[in-house]
C-alpha cells in the first residue's frame, strides 16, 4: 500500500487536524509489553507508529530512549521478533502508518535488499535511519524505491535552506523536522524560532512536515499542529514505563498522554 | 572513490544536525592546511612545545636478543604528554581556534587522548570537557587526575558498556547539541569524514620524520613498518610516510586480548565484519544482530570495537596487512623492552613490539624493521601488575 502515508495526511487535512506520530522502542520493557503499548497508542489515536529497533549505540538518542534500548537488548529482543510483531500489528491495523526507525548498522547487518523486500511484504510504509544523511542515503534508497518504501529524511534547524531544498526534492512520504539541535528527549518548551523555520520549509516542499524531538505536552502538540502537518512524540510517552508501578498503571499514564496529544492536534486553528 | 570514502569505507553516517558542522570543518581544514601561517604555527608548537622531532632509535640489545632484522624504534613516547596523541590534539585545537569555537570536547579510553586534548586546551585558552567511560575512569585514575589538574572537566559515562565506545556516543550527543560553540577533537582516524583525513594529516609527521631519519641513519628504507592498531591513528601516521614505497611492508597489529577464538579481543579487522559505527563504515566487532560487542584487551587504548576506515580499505586492498598479538605477548614485550633497553613502552605499543620480536628473525641482519613506539608505559603499571597476579607469574 504505497499510498497509505498519503491517505493518512489527506484524512488529517479533511479533518482539519495534524497527524499524531508515536515512537515506540520495540522490546521495551519486553516484547509483548511493547506490543501492548503500540496497540494502546493506536487506540489512543496515533496515526503513524515509529517502530524503534534498539541499537547498542544510539548516538542520536537522549537518556530515555538509550535506557529503553538497553533494556530491550538485555531482554534479548531480536530483529526478527520485531518484524514478526510488526506483521501482527499490520494485520490488525491496516490503516495505521508504520515506519521502521533505527540506526543504519542494524539495517545493513540484515541485508538491505532482503530487509526492504521483507518490510514491503509485511506492509511497512517506510524507513527512518537517524544516521543516514542525504550524502549516504543512496545505497539504501535504491532498494527502498524498488520496494516502494519511503525513506524518511530528517531536516534540522542547522540545515541551511538550500540544503533542505535538495533533501526534500528527493524525498517521499513525509519530512521529519527535528525541532532542536540535539538528541531525542522530552523538553519543557519549544524553541521560539520553530514556527518561522517550519513555515520556511513549507515554501520548499509539498510533502507533509512532521515535527519531533522534545514534544512532551498537549500544549506543545497544540502549538506545533498550528503550523506543521504532524506531531511526533517519543521519549515522553516512554517515560512512564520507568516508574516502579504495575505495567497497567504505566500504560494508562502513557495512553493518557497520547490521548491528550491527539485531542490537541485536533485543535488545529489554520488549515 | 569520492573524497569522503576509502573504497566502500568511511563516509558521514551522522545525524543531519551535524552535517553542516562537518562541511564547515572540512572547508576550514582545507583552507588552513594550505595556509603557510597555520603550518608555521603548528610546526613551531610541535618543535618547541611537543618536543619534535622524536628520535629514531636503534634498539641494539633487543635486536641482538631477537636475532635477525635490526629493530629501530620511533620514539613517540618522548613527546610531551607521553604519546603520539598530542600531534593530533594540537592540530585540531588550532583548527578549533580558527573556527572561533570556545570549547573542546573529546572522548578517551586510556586517557592519553584526553590528556593531550586537555593539554592543548590549556595551551590555547579553550574550555575542555572529556568524556570517559565510568569503568575506564576506575582503570585509569592517574590520567583522570592529570586531566583535572590541566583544568578539564571529566564527564563520567555510565551508559552501555561504560568504556570508550560509550564515551564516544556521549561526546557525539553533546556535540550534536552544542556544535555552534564546541569543537569535537576526535582522537583517532575514525569518525565521520573529514576526521579520518584530518587525524591522518596531523599524525603523518611521524611517518615523514621516520622515513627521513631511517635514510639518514642507515642509508636505506626499512623492510617492514609495524604499529599497533586500535582506532589506528599512530599506525596511519607512520604508514603515511611509507605509503608510496612499494618495497616497505606495512603491518598493523590488533589487540588479540585472550585470543580471537575466545571472543575476548579487540581485533576489528582480523575478527570483525563490515558495519557502520560513529559516523563511518568500517570493520566492526558486532554480533549476528548488528549490535556492537564489548571489546577486551589489557590495553585500554586498543579497547575499541571499530577501526579507522582507511585501515579497512588497506586491509582489503593489501596495501597494509594486519595481525594480532594477545595480551600475554604484549606483556612479555613490555618487560623485554624495559629490561633490555631501559624503555617502558605503553601496552598499546607493546603489541607492535611483540610482533616485531616474533618475526625479526625471518629477516637478515642487514634488514631494518621499524616499530612505532607510540607511547610510554607509566600509565600501564597497574594493568601489568594485575595481569601478572592473575596469571600467577613473577
Amino acid at each position: 500500500m504505497k499510498e497509505r502515508i498519503k491517505d493518512i495526511f489527506e484524512t488529517c487535512k479533511q479533518e482539519k487536524r495534524a497527524a499524531l506520530i508515536v515512537f515506540q522502542s520495540c522490546g521495551f520493557p519486553d516484547l509483548s509489553a511493547s506490543e501492548a503499548m503500540i496497540e494502546s497508542a493506536i487506540i489512543s489515536g496515533a496515526d503513524i507508529i515509529e517502530l524503534g529497533v534498539p541499537f547498542s549505540d544510539p548516538m542520536a538518542d537522549g537518556v530515555v530512549i538509550q535506557k529503553a534500548s538497553q533494556i530491550a537488548l538485555q531482554k534479548g529482543v531480536c530483529f526478527q521478533d520485531i518484524l514478526d510483531m510488526a506483521e501482527r500489528i499490520r494485520k490488525k491495523h491496516p490503516k495505521t502508518g508504520l515506519i521502521l526507525f533505527s540506526y543504519f548498522n542494524i539495517l545493513l547487518n540484515y541485508g538491505l535488499k532482503k530487509l526492504t523486500a521483507k518490510l514491503a511484504d509485511i506492509g511497512i510504509d517506510g524507513i527512518l535511519a537517524v544516521d543516514i544523511p542525504y550524502e549516504e542515503k543512496e545505497e539504501l534508497d535504491i532498494f527502498c524505491k524498488e520496494q516502494h518504501l519511503h525513506l524518511i529524511p530528517l531536516v534540522s534547524p542547522a540545515t541551511p535552506l538550500e540544503r533542505a531544498a535538495t533533501i526534500v526534492s528527493r524525498a517521499s512520504g513525509f519530512i521529519y523536522c527535528v525541532a532542536v539541535c540535539g538528541v531525542t528527549g522530552a523538553r519543557s518548551s519549544l524553541p521560539p524560532e520553530l514556527k518561522e523555520w517550519v513555515e520556511k520549509l513549507k515554501s520548499i516542499t509539498e510533502l507533509p512536515l512532521a515535527v519531533g524531538f522534545g514534544v512532551s505536552s498537549g500544549e506543545m502538540a497544540h502549538q506545533i499542529s498550528d503550523f506543521a502537518d504532524a506531531v511526533v512524540v517519543g521519549s515522553a510517552a516512554l517515560k512512564p514505563f520507568f516508574d516502579s508501578v504495575p505495567f497497567e498503571v504505566c500504560l494508562r499514564k502513557s495512553s493518557d498522554l497520547i490521548c491528550e496529544l491527539r485531542k490537541e492536534v485536533n485543535q488545529k486553528k489554520t488549515v | 572513490m569520492s573524497n569522503s570514502h576509502y573504497g566502500i569505507y568511511g563516509g558521514q553516517y551522522v545525524a543531519e544536525t551535524l552535517m553542516p558542522t562537518l562541511f564547515e570543518l572540512e572547508s576550514v581544514y582545507q583552507r588552513e592546511i594550505q595556509s603557510p601561517s597555520f603550518k608555521e604555527e603548528l610546526e613551531e608548537l610541535l618543535k618547541n612545545y611537543v618536543g619534535r622531532q622524536t628520535p629514531l632509535y636503534y634498539a641494539k640489545r633487543l635486536t641482538h636478543h631477537c636475532g635477525g632484522a635490526r629493530i629501530y624504534l620511533k620514539r613517540e613516547d618522548l613527546n610531551h604528554t607521553g604519546a603520539h596523541k598530542i600531534n593530533n590534539a594540537i592540530g585540531q585545537a588550532l583548527l578549533a581556534k580558527k573556527m572561533g569555537k570556545k570549547r573542546l570536547i573529546a572522548e578517551t579510553g586510556a586517557g592519553m587522548h584526553g590528556v593531550a586534548t586537555a593539554t592543548a586546551a590549556a595551551l590555547l585558552g579553550l574550555d575542555c570537557k572529556v568524556f570517559m567511560g565510568a569503568i575506564d575512569i576506575e582503570r585509569q585514575k592517574p590520567n583522570v587526575e592529570r586531566m583535572e589538574i590541566l583544568g578539564a572537566q571529566i564527564c563520567s559515562v555510565t551508559t552501555g558498556s561504560q568504556t570508550l565506545k560509550d564515551a564516544m556516543n556521549e561526546a557525539i550527543r553533546v556535540w550534536t547539541a552544542s556544535a555552534a560553540d564546541t569543537f569535537y577533537v576526535i582522537g583517532t582516524v575514525a569518525g565521520p569524514h573529514p576526521y579520518p583525513k584530518i587525524v591522518k594529516e596531523f599524525q603523518s609527521v611521524i611517518g615523514r620524520e621516520a622515513r627521513r631519519q631511517c635514510l639518514e641513519q642507515t642509508g636505506k628504507l626499512p623492510k617492514e613498518v609495524i604499529a599497533c592498531v586500535g582506532g589506528g591513528s599512530n599506525a596511519m601516521g607512520i604508514f603515511a610516510g611509507f605509503e608510496n614505497d612499494s618495497s616497505v611492508k606495512l603491518t598493523g597489529v590488533e589487540a588479540g586480548g585472550q585470543g580471537i577464538s575466545t571472543g575476548q579481543h579487540a581485533a576489528s579487522i582480523c575478527g570483525g565484519r563490515v558495519g557502520v559505527l560513529h559516523g563511518c563504515k568500517t570493520y566492526l566487532l558486532q554480533d549476528d544482530e548488528g549490535q556492537i560487542l564489548d571489546t577486551f584487551s589489557i590495553s585500554a587504548g586498543l579497547d575499541y570495537p571499530g577501526v579507522g576506515p582507511e585501515h579497512s580499505f588497506f586491509a582489503d586492498t593489501g596495501k597494509a596487512h594486519y595481525a594480532v598479538i594477545n595480551d600475554k605477548g604484549a606483556v612479555e614485550a613490555f618487560f623485554l623492552l624495559s629490561r633490555l633497553e631501559g624503555i617502558i613502552p605503553a601496552l598499546e605499543s607493546s603489541h607492535a613490539l611483540a610482533y616485531a620480536i616474533q618475526f625479526a628473525s625471518k629477516y637478515s641482519n642487514e634488514d631494518i624493521v621499524l616499530v612505532n613506539l607510540s607511547g610510554r608505559g607509566d600509565k600501564d603499571i597497574n594493568s601489568v601488575k594485575d595481569f601478572m597476579l592473575k596469571n600467577n607469574k613473577k
